[in-house]
């Protein structure tokens, strides 16, 4: 007879957990100690970070941010290593996450100090870049978050976002934005339809059937961009969005630039997030959804319809992710090319599962992510000696330490990935 | 006194379904009857179907993209539709001749199999054991990168050059694809994330290794590296015939090799039960006392290692010096392989075959025609759809296929 | 109030006719006990009743009224309420979340009204005597209380009409008298109840009126007053039953088994198993008495090698295995029956020879130099088939072909023929049909005869108290009381079980006396 318990997992019974603790301590040693050699040895000159640029107002009167690096970066590796040695011994309990997140920014200031020493550059600029560069990941978390929380695994996303960003292109060509951006969200609803029959009706597994829709996503759009839009390139212009100002608010120092000084997609980013969290724990079908997603036969027997449940919430999230696709188009190029997501669905899975499948969580990973990719890209212009290439690699391996557990934990719904099959069928 | 012990309900159970299990014959005869045992209608109707559903969805779409003609179908509708249909058969012609239309045909069909072949053994014992390996792409950059630094680097006779590069791809490629086995075992990472960001870290470091002064060749400064030594070579098969455009090499042999290695692994070995069963139930497998976490590794580093030996098989075979684009999209296509194969090593060698045709067809296609390569993928993307969905498939055609393992057709 | 079933045929693919012209009377005010052995049909014709299947033929009348159920959803709206075996809460909820679901009040935009839900969950709670707290998150409480959020869930429906499937499988004797109390007023209320069981004296002791189900059919119907238990299971199974088993002289030898201060933390640093002390010697069998989650599977678990405890030792025939990896244990001549044979004892989608050598492949016998001898297991398998009486179409079927005797049987069979010195066996005749619970049984008794020595968990009394020579009684993860079978009884089990020390009846609380 079965009770409700939380099921044993056959492999964490002996102590994974202390494990990945002592891991976790271990880290932050070697951290300190990286810290240490590289940042302690930065560059002669003080490093400046800007929060906030000629041209903003208050700039006169805010002050920027201004340290040695050097100094700096010693101060950091003591910090770390005295977290280290905590960690190894006590540990830090439910504090673990928010000490994680501190010494992180830690590090990282001190990683901009040893970047920029000597140097100025605009650190408000960055968190503005940052916000946008979040859009597609934060977006395309959305749509996970949606759906494995109905208990469908998506990694469609990629394809999803590719098929918006095709489909937006193309519309925002012959049309105009608005239709541009309609035909984004359709298409994604579509490929999610799509996705929802495979695994719903006809039980395929739902990792094969993710797999194979990018597959055919990117096989589908560089075989129409190759045949139609090389050719008729008054197909692929289909222009961009500006930022929109919000008067008043735009003008606090720092966080005005950043939160009030965007283009649609960043504010319909931090709308859509307050809207699935709203729509999620305070409603009716958000309840209905969750129950599906831990418990689908409970479910089944109060008379949900589960399948119903399944394909609307596995729908909307791919118009949202459809959403993120226009993105690509009307916020950032103006045009597509072959594979221009280039594996930013992935991570937007891995910043779903930072976030522990809650849309605010989500919505923070992706914003990291975002950092991370807006960092990269300003530190190409920095001298710093270190190849693009691993630059370029950074938020690939930021994803692999997320989702290796470094932190968060699983917490995904109960019934996650597994198809949902009715007694009696 | 006791109290009679009857017990709730089971569930209602269920006809014997299922592929057959080894039974007690030697290997040679056992293959034999399993072959001859397989529903054949099943094995060979319901992928045929799913190709050619596949070719005929790829075909509306190859004739809807020709903007200029859909233009016609108003005025000159009769026109029009001559114009596509002439447009499809010219197409699938060229897709034909290319494939197996010359010796040169048959030549690319098989080169383009054996990656296909080694890679998607790879990958289906990995999903044998349960796990997704999306990463073949970056384990064979990394094999292929070893492979060629021991072909430019060793100088000896091929007979000792050849299997220390393989060898060597192997391991690397093994220890590339150990690494999301091991988070996956120790802290439950998945694995389609990990692999896919291990690819494009692999790419990334594959163009900055092809730049370093180690591999890149002399007077180049774009990334590419130096070509390896002649004897470092795979042969190629037709070589005594002297046509250079011939480029089938006995990796081929290797790779069908490979796949003999790997059915007797998978289905005669202590190892591969242990990988099956970790792959149906770990929890079975662990209170039978298999270690859950080191099979895992061990998978993952199998899959990885023949990868490797894919791409070392790529640059020692073809293309006799690593480039960014060394490794193509063979890792990716290789998935739709080894699903079109069902995962057994005689499936993936005749689904690696087809892929390697339509490949090769396909490069004529688009040089004759201007339909471009990229139609490939999806074709391939429809077949796996088609494939794991057989459903689907009963639906389109409305014939009744019995569930796996059972009886036969019923038109 | 009176829900008639008439002639309900239920069939499933494969030619399983599962409820075959059934007839069923519900009336108001009144219990109906329905019996039947494992697979006769008794959840199927339930979850017909609460429209999770479709009846091939037959009706369904409500006071008169033929009734068309679709889904659970008409049959609620009909007010019936089913109260699951297993039960079908959502873990991470909270109480007043999981009474709601499909039902929720709402407030003005569309939201969930969860306060208003919390107010009618405390009504209920207070009326029926339920005691619970609608915040509380359902995965934390206890079973008894589980069970009894799944009563208001019913309540809170106006059921008029209540099923409850197997409701005492996990509940202590006190528990069950709780819930046998419930029972009685909702009755007296004027609902009508039935409730599915398997253990006869429930059904005589709390039911007005018992029907006995047998392969699909209804065989007959008694009134508790004028049967007795061994009528009841004859009727069941359609021939005279023996349950008795004898067992040789008690003639214990050696310890086989010897564990000392065993500590097992679990994940908040809560002892699972504290400080546990016990030895099985050879030819005994030990029993182990508890409610599941009293520390009895993770005893198991590192006994077996699955898990390392914090402290204390485990030795098996005289070798130190504490931290034993479980290969190493099974080779040093110990047996384990898992607890859930189709997730840990068998792999249901390979053949019953692969199933054979599962723990034993790698030894000489089955592979030379890495290879599989494929003929010299199925030989073994074919032999254990016929050894054990495991019916199946043949060694290279699939285990998911085989109905549940026969799995165990074959897990039996691959565990105890082999020169053993300890038996471990959890749960050994869960969900089996009565035919092979008695030969599963026999099974055991005859490898404590010859000399193997066995420890035993069950979590039904009457098998521990019929095949153990001593019984230990688990709670909180101790063991709070040693007992010889003629010494004891039910009832003290029971409240050994619950942490009530039988001396102290005045006491209310759960008390640990026991060391």
């Amino acid at each position: 007879m079965t009770t409700v318990n939380p099921v044993h997992d056959p492999v964490a019974l002996s102590g994974a957990g202390a494990a990945k603790a002592r891991g976790l301590g271990v880290f932050y040693i070697a951290m300190a100690a990286f810290t240490w050699l590289v940042f302690g040895q930065a560059d002669e000159g003080d490093a400046t970070l800007r929060l906030t640029d000629p041209g903003d107002a208050f700039h006169d009167s805010f002050p920027d941010l201004v340290f040695d690096p050097s100094t700096f970066g010693y101060l950091v590796a003591v910090i770390l290593a005295i977290t280290g040695g905590i960690q190894l011994t006590r540990g830090f309990d439910r504090w673990q996450t928010a000490v994680l997140a501190a010494t992180s920014v830690l590090f990282i200031v001190s990683f901009l100090g040893w970047a920029a020493a000597g140097a100025s550059f605009s650190l408000v600029g960055m968190l503005q870049a940052s916000m946008v560069r979040a859009v597609p990941i934060a977006l395309g978390a959305l749509a996970g978050v949606l759906c494995e929380r109905a208990a469908i695994v998506n990694i469609a996303i990629e394809g999803m976002l590719l098929s918006g960003a095709f489909a937006a292109a193309i519309v925002g060509s012959v049309a105009n934005s608005a239709l541009g951006v309609l035909a984004a969200v359709l298409v994604g609803g579509l490929m999610s339809a799509l996705l929802a029959v495979l695994s719903i009706k006809y039980r395929v597994d739902q990792i094969i059937v993710g797999v194979v829709l990018n597959l055919f996503a990117l096989g589908l759009t560089s075989f129409l961009t190759a045949r139609l839009l090389a050719s008729n390139p008054e197909y692929n212009a289909a222009g961009i969005f500006q930022s929109i100002e919000i008067p008043l608010l735009s003008d606090v120092p720092v966080v005005g630039r950043v939160l009030f000084d965007q283009n649609l997609f960043v504010y319909a980013m931090l709308i859509l997030t307050v809207f699935v969290t709203w729509l999620l724990f305070r409603t009716r079908w958000g309840l209905r959804v969750r129950a599906v997603g831990e418990h689908p036969r409970a479910a089944d027997t109060l008379g949900v319809d589960v399948y119903r449940m399944q394909y609307r919430s596995v729908i909307l999230g791919g118009m949202i992710a459809g959403l993120g696709g226009a993105y690509f188009i009307f916020g950032s190029t103006g045009r597509f090319d072959e594979n221009m997501t280039n594996g930013r669905g992935y991570i937007a899975l891995a910043a779903m599962v930072f976030g522990r499948w809650h849309p605010v969580g989500a919505l923070g990973a992706a914003l990291l992510f975002g950092f991370a990719d807006a960092l990269q890209q300003k530190l190409g212009l920095l001298n710093t000696g270190i190849p693009t290439e691993f630059l370029l690699m950074a938020p690939f391996l930021v994803t692999i330490m997320v989702v290796a557990g470094f932190a968060g934990g699983t917490n995904a719904p109960a019934h996650d990935g597994v198809a949902y099959v009715k007694e009696g069928q | 006194m006791t109290d009679t012990a009857v017990r709730a309900a089971d569930a209602p159970e269920i006809m014997p379904a299922g592929d057959g299990p080894p039974s007690g014959e030697s290997p040679f005869r056992e293959a034999l009857r399993s072959i001859s045992a397989t529903n054949w209608r099943q094995a060979i109707l319901l992928p045929t179907l799913a190709l050619v559903s596949a070719l005929i969805l790829s075909a509306i779409v190859v004739a809807a993209s020709d903007i200029d003609n859909l233009e016609r179908l108003g005025s000159e509708p009769g026109a029009a539709i001559g114009t596509m249909l002439g447009d499809i058969g010219e197409a699938f012609w060229a897709l034909v001749r290319g494939s197996v239309g010359s010796l040169r045909a048959i030549s690319e069909t098989l080169t383009n199999a054996t990656p296909f072949i080694i890679v998607g053994l790879g990958l289906g014992v990995g999903f044998r054991a349960g796990l997704f390996n999306i990463g073949a792409q970056g384990q064979m950059i990394v094999g292929g990168l070893a492979a060629t630094w021991v072909g430019f680097t060793v100088n000896a006779p091929g007979l000792v050059t050849i299997p220390l590069a393989l060898l060597t791809g192997a391991v690397a490629g093994g220890l590339y694809g150990a690494i999301p086995g091991y988070l996956r075992a120790r802290n439950g990472a998945h694995e389609v994330i990990v692999t896919i960001m291990l690819n494009n870290i692999a790419l990334l470091g594959l163009t900055w290794v092809l730049k370093t002064s180690a591999f890149q060749a002399e007077g180049r400064v774009d990334p590419i590296s130096k070509p390896i030594d002649g004897s470092s070579r795979l042969p190629r098969l037709f070589g005594f015939l002297g046509r250079s455009d011939l480029r089938v090499h006995i990796g081929f042999f290797i790779a069908l090799a490979l796949a003999a290695f790997v059915w007797w692994l998978l289905f005669h070995s202590t190892l591969g039960f242990q990988f099956r069963a970790v792959g149906k139930s770990p929890s079975a497998a662990q209170y039978a006392g298999m270690s859950v976490t080191t099979l895992t590794v061990l998978v993952m580093a199998l899959s990885g290692a023949l990868a490797g030996i894919g791409g070392s098989n790529e640059i020692l075979g073809v293309q006799g010096r690593a480039a960014p684009g060394f490794a193509g999209a063979v890792g990716f296509d290789a998935i739709s392989v080894t699903l079109l194969g069902r995962n057994h090593p005689l499936g993936i060698v005749w689904a690696a075959l087809l892929f390697g045709a339509l490949k090769a067809g396909a490069q004529e296609m688009q040089a004759a025609t201007n339909v471009p390569i990229d139609m490939i993928q999806i074709v391939q993307a429809l077949i796996i759809i088609f494939i794991a969905a057989p459903a689907l498939i009963r639906a389109v055609y409305r014939i009744k296929l019995a569930p796996e393992g059972q009886g036969g057709l019923v038109a | 109030m009176e829900l008639l079933l008439e002639g309900i045929t239920k069939r499933f693919p494969g030619g399983i006719v599962a409820n075959d012209a059934v007839d069923l009377t519900l009336r108001g005010g009144e219990v109906l006990a329905l019996i039947g052995e494992n697979g006769a049909g008794k959840s199927t014709l339930m979850n017909v009743l609460y429209g999770l299947y479709e009846a091939d033929e037959g009706t369904i009348t409500l006071d008169g009224e033929v009734q068309q159920f679709v889904s659970p959803s008409d049959a609620i709206a009909a007010g019936i309420g089913m109260v699951h075996q297993h039960f079908m809460l959502i873990p991470v909820f909270t109480v007043a979340e999981n009474v709601v679901l499909g039902v929720e009040p709402m407030g003005r935009f569309g939201q969930l009204d969860l306060r208003k839900a919390r107010e009618e969950v405390r009504e209920i709670s207070a009326k029926y005597g339920l005691d619970l707290d609608p915040d509380d998150i359902v995965g934390d409480l206890p079973v008894g209380l589980q069970q009894r959020v799944e009563i208001i869930k019913v309540l809170f429906r106006d059921a008029r009409f209540l099923i409850f499937d197997e409701p005492t499988a996990v509940l202590t004797p006190q528990e069950v008298d709780e819930f046998f109390g419930i029972v009685t007023t909702l009755r007296d209320a004027g609902r009508a109840i039935v409730f599915i069981t398997h253990k006869l004296k429930e059904a005589l002791g709390a039911a007005d009126r018992i029907s006995v189900l047998r392969r699909g059919r209804i065989v007959g119907q008694a009134l508790p007053d004028e049967v007795d238990e061994s009528t009841l299971a004859e009727m069941m199974v359609g021939r005279p039953v023996d349950l008795d088993i004898s067992k040789a002289a008690l003639d214990p030898g050696s310890p086989a088994l010897a564990v000392r201060d065993l500590v097992v933390d679990g994940p908040g640093g809560q002892p699972l198993v504290d400080n546990v002390t016990f030895d099985v010697k050879a030819g005994e069998i030990v029993g182990v008495a508890g409610v599941q989650g009293n520390g009895q599977t993770e005893l198991i678990e590192t006994i077996v090698g699955l898990r390392s405890p914090q402290s204390g030792s485990v030795v098996i025939a005289g070798q130190d295995l504490t931290n034993a990896s479980p290969r190493t244990v099974h080779k040093a001549s110990v047996a384990h029956i898992p607890e859930k044979r189709q997730s840990q004892g068998l792999i249901m989608d390979f053949s019953l020879t692969e199933n054979v050598i599962l723990n034993s492949y790698y030894t000489s016998e089955f592979s030379t130099r890495g290879s599989i001898d494929w003929s010299a297991a199925r030989r073994r398998t074919t032999e254990l088939m016929q050894t054990y009486d495991v019916r199946a179409g043949g060694p290279d079927v699939e285990a998911k072909t085989l109905s549940g005797g026969n799995q165990q049987k074959l897990i039996v069979a691959r565990e105890i023929d082999r020169d053993v010195a300890l038996t471990i066996a959890a749960q050994p005749t869960r969900g089996v049909d009565i035919g092979s619970v008695e030969n599963i049984r026999r099974r055991l008794v005859a490898e404590r005869d010859a000399g193997v020595a066995l420890l035993l968990i069950s979590s039904e009394l009457d098998e521990i108290l019929a095949l153990s020579d001593r019984i230990l009684v688990m709670f909180r993860g101790r063991v709070v009381a040693e007992r010889r079978p003629v010494d004891t009884s039910t009832t003290e089990l029971g409240l050994l079980m619950a942490g009530i020390d039988p001396n102290d009846r005045t006491s209310d609380q759960n008390v640990e006396v026991l060391a």
